[in-house]
């Protein structure tokens, strides 16, 4: 293999059998740097300067790279996005460099912008030994799945006259009529449209084959007016000409979501170094160390492989999905997912229990030691935030003020389990909370809301307030949480929602409790062999009775007897899921 | 920082229509356009308070990046503020000096790329510098990407270490966007406020190094459909009894600017209308950065018992005055739960900026 890093025009075997065709428009200085780099050691290279390119500045280029004698200038032409303009460039330029490169075998099409990353004997290597080879990416549109805006068969069926940069408007109306008349466009005999990345390598042989062809008048005519011609003239008139097409580009290049070239900078270097990729587009004009490293005389070489462009590709997936997708649960300064558009209210499951700390005895400390959770107490009471554990400020600075916490009550809720993601959280709720947060929670899947409806008599039941003052608030916190059932109960619900009146509950406390435990932790399936103390409810019948004989109807605790006897666990009823 | 009108709708989380639901009506529409000229025209009418000290603006080149700001006293914080921003790549500061009388002034007038304009004028009349930076922007900033920032503020974006501003507002213009967010983050010192000295030309954040990374309330305001974030260190230490009146945190700072453009209220939302629109509402993210906020440097006790007797910040300044007398007792703001800021790649973990689809 040649060595020969920086001696114009010296030729030894195989060393003229790569050309670049070069296609360039701003940052013109790079464009040189890498045509120098590529011309010095043996590469021929046609460059190309947009017509819009201001003269003085294609002067100045030339001006750069007179010294060296592989190098020509091609005819201008004017190459807006998505126009005819590009391959009529890339024609000329590539006929110029058959015509005056007699040794050029392989003919690779690169951009202004485009960097190569691995020495250029490596990749002369790689080809001699491939000589047949045609590396272009030529998928038909049917398999297609990255082209952007709509249009993908209709490329090649539909007539376009306007540009889609300028006049955008006349562009899409005259797509419309095309569509509304049905007009389609009688493709050139023998012609399969195939798309792929513009940028290819071909061999001579395949190159001349369609650059000569008798029908390619007609081709040109046809593909004049399709849509991005760049992206599909070679890449289907390829599949006529040659005999070993291997459908991928040697170019790493990235596009995003919107069908936007991704751009290199600085950061990438490592990332570009281990892709093994030959070339690289695009690269940010002023990422000096990507040039300096990679144009570097000394540029050593890992391990040769082949070029291996899918840690890119894994790299640029999540960066689509974090830009199209986000962080499900995050509400931040430019995230803020409409009504429609949640994917995730919240960023973690979280249970909900109402009146269960009202009938148990520590119900925190023992459901946190049998669930490994974070179990709080009423997030949503109105003298402030129980955190567990009494904490004044909670994870992310969360402070226990409710003032704060009620002020923006979906904020408080999803910062505490974005805060805490990875750690299930559960907190208490009772009518006696602010409710305001009830109907997101109720809409959110990732809730879990256990209810023993009429739990909040119990703390009544054992206060020491006068009977009327307990008649009252009863009467209150009865009617909040008849309405926060309502709520629960309503057809788009989307919380896991369960109900148990307090009679029916205490009847049998084991079994909802053994659900709860393994949904919130499914791993640790066993049996529950510490319950927790249930509250004395000796009398509670005759309290109950009480209350109604003041005039008050307690309706969510289900039937219990007025005579004082607590329902034992013995004798089983049927159990509904929601109170009637 | 200052307080805006009162809002006439908000929508919080799960609340916000679809943006095709809740499209302008045309006489809405018209209102904002009618009020974007009438601040236009108030920044040309109050141009006349200011007077130019040194004019540079003939050294900015087509596609400079401009960084836009009003400073009072600001000569500690200057230098590094300076330096900061140069890094990323400001190529040209337009400064206004609002009678400065710590030699900010002779600071700024000695800087190679530095034009001032100086004033007498009322902050608060010129609605807290807007009308001024209007005007300075309507002149000068066309055209170009425009950062607007307080002295007290440093801009991190995400790559900002690799990729200074004009890698940032090149990827901007191929997504066609002519704005980006950037909130406030308010950085606290370890100990009470105040203890440690600050020299002047050194790194803030060695003396500030604690934030808080998830206590923020945040909302979308009608009419303009422009984010509203308030918490943070502030709101929980001085604001826990009137969270509504916290400072708003979510800023708009780089915008490339045309002369039709107005500030409305502070750099928190401007006109029009759809410049505001810098989050995402389907679910995903945009590219979004944070301006570290360095207000609570060891000055900023002396300098609340100034602003509570000059009444020119906020719009209704008397009912700040038990914020200030908070401020004057220099509270300890680190709490157990603060986090050390350790780059702009942790406050995007945390979720307070994203790279959106930038690698």
């Amino acid at each position: 293999m040649s060595t020969g890093k920086s001696s114009p025009g010296k030729s030894s075997p195989g060393q003229n059998s790569l050309g670049f065709v070069m296609l360039c428009h701003t940052a013109l200085h790079r464009a040189a740097q890498v045509a120098r780099y590529w011309a010095e050691r043996g590469c021929p290279v046609v460059i190309h300067v947009d017509r819009s390119t201001p003269d003085a500045k294609f002067d100045i280029l030339c001006d750069q790279l007179k010294d060296l004698e592989n190098i020509r200038f091609s005819p201008r032409h004017i190459c807006e996005w998505g126009t005819w303009g590009i391959v009529a460039a890339t024609q000329e330029a590539s006929e110029l460099m058959l015509k005056d490169f007699p040794e050029v075998r392989h003919v690779c099409l690169v951009s202004g912008s485009c960097l190569p990353l691995r020495p250029i004997e490596e990749f002369r290597d790689y080809l001699d030994a491939r000589p047949r080879t045609d590396f272009i990416e030529s998928v038909t549109t049917a398999d297609v799945g990255w082209t952007v805006g709509g249009l993908n068969a209709e490329r090649f069926t539909l007539r376009f006259p306007f540009s889609w940069r300028k006049n955008r408007w006349l562009f899409d109306t005259y797509v419309e009529l095309q569509r509304r008349l049905k007009v389609r466009r009688r493709m050139p005999l023998s012609l399969v449209p195939h798309l792929g990345s513009q940028w290819w390598c071909l061999t001579r042989q395949t190159l001349s084959a369609i650059l000569e062809s008798p029908d390619r008048a007609s081709y040109d005519t046809y593909f004049r007016r399709v849509w991005i011609p760049d992206e599909s003239y070679f890449q289907s008139l390829v599949r006529l000409f040659s005999t070993s097409v291997e459908s991928r580009s040697l170019t790493l290049s990235k596009f995003d979501f919107q069908g936007k070239p991704h751009v290199f900078y600085d950061d990438h270097l490592q990332l570009l170094r281990r892709s093994d990729c030959f070339i690289a587009r695009k690269i940010w004009p002023r990422a000096n160390r990507l040039y300096n490293t990679f144009l570097h005389p000394d540029a050593a070489s890992q391990p040769r492989a082949e070029p291996n462009p899918g840690k890119i590709d894994r790299l640029f997936a999540k960066a689509v999905e974090r830009r199209t997708m986000g962080r499900a649960g995050l509400y931040m300064q430019s995230r803020f997912p409409n009504r429609e558009q949640a994917n995730g209210r919240t960023a973690a499951a979280y249970s909900v229990f109402e009146g269960f700390a009202e009938l148990f005895e520590d119900f925190d400390t023992w459901l946190s030691r049998v669930s490994g959770t974070r179990v709080h107490g009423h997030l949503f009471a109105p003298e402030g935030v129980e955190f567990a554990g009494g904490e004044v400020i909670y994870n992310g600075s969360l402070s226990n003020s409710a003032r704060l916490r009620d002020y923006n009550p979906r904020s408080f809720l999803t910062s505490l389990i974005w805060n805490t993601r990875g750690e299930r959280q559960c907190f208490q709720f009772s009518p006696r909370d602010s409710q305001k947060i009830i109907p997101f929670i109720a809409g959110d899947p990732h809730a879990q809301i256990s209810v023993v409806s009429g739990a909040f008599s119990v703390p009544l039941f054992h206060s020491n307030l006068n009977f009327s003052e307990i008649r009252a608030e009863a009467a209150r916190l009865q009617r909040i949480e008849a309405e926060m059932l309502t709520l629960l109960r309503a057809p788009d619900v989307k919380a896991r929602v369960r109900v148990w009146n307090l009679a029916e509950f205490v009847e049998n406390p084991m079994e909802p409790l053994q659900m709860i435990v393994d949904e919130i932790s499914p791993r640790s399936l066993r049996r529950l062999t510490e319950v927790p103390r249930l509250r004395d409810l000796t009398g509670f019948g005759q309290f109950l009775q009480n209350l109604r004989n003041q005039g008050m109807k307690p309706e969510l605790m289900g039937d219990f007897p007025a005579g004082g006897e607590i329902p034992g666990p013995g004798n089983r009823r049927p159990r509904p899921y929601l109170v009637k | 920082m200052t307080a805006g009108a009162a809002p006439r709708l908000t929508y919080a989380i799960g609340e916000l229509p679809a943006a095709e639901d809740s499209r302008q009506s045309l006489i809405g529409a018209w209102r904002l356009r009618n009020r974007r000229r009438l601040l236009l025209a108030r920044a040309l009418r109050k141009r006349r308070e200011l007077t130019r000290l040194t004019d540079r603006t003939g050294a900015i080149r087509k596609g400079a990046i401009l960084c836009a700001m009003v400073v009072r006293n600001e000569a500690a914080r200057l230098p590094w503020f300076l330096a900061h921003h140069r890094r990323l790549g400001v190529d040209h500061f337009l400064v206004i000096d609002n009678a400065s009388t710590d030699g900010s002034e002779a600071l700024l007038r000695d800087q190679p790329d530095v034009s001032l304009w100086s004033t007498p004028g009322s902050y608060r009349k010129s609605r807290f510098g807007l009308d001024w930076l209007n005007w300075v922007l309507m002149r000068h900033g066309n055209g170009h990407w425009c950062l607007v920032l307080d002295a007290d503020e440093l801009l991190v974006y995400p790559w900002h270490e690799t990729r200074p501003l004009p890698a940032l507002t090149a990827w901007l213009d191929g997504k066609g966007r002519r704005s980006m967010p950037a909130m406030m983050l308010d950085l606290y010192p370890e100990d009470r406020l105040g203890e440690q000295p600050y020299t002047p030309g050194t790194d803030p954040l060695n003396l500030l190094q604690w934030f808080d990374s998830g206590n923020y309330s945040l909302q979308v305001q009608q009419p303009l459909r422009n984010l509203w974030i308030q918490g943070g260190p502030r709101a929980r230490a001085f604001f826990a009894d009137d969270p509504r009146r916290a400072p708003t945190l979510n800023k708009i700072p780089l915008v490339k600017w045309s002369w039709r453009y107005a500030w409305h209220n502070s750099t928190h939302s401007l006109l029009p209308a759809r410049l505001n629109h810098v989050f995402d509402e389907t679910g995903g993210e945009m590219t979004s950065g944070v301006l570290l906020h360095t207000k609570f440097l060891p000055e900023i006790i002396a300098k609340s018992g100034e602003e509570k007797e000059r009444h020119q910040h906020f719009a209704d300044p008397t009912r700040f005055g038990s914020y200030y007398d908070g401020l004057i007792a220099a509270p300890q703001l680190k709490t157990p739960q603060s986090r050390r800021y350790t780059g702009w790649r942790q406050l995007e973990a945390l979720g307070l900026m994203s790279r959106g689809g930038w690698i």
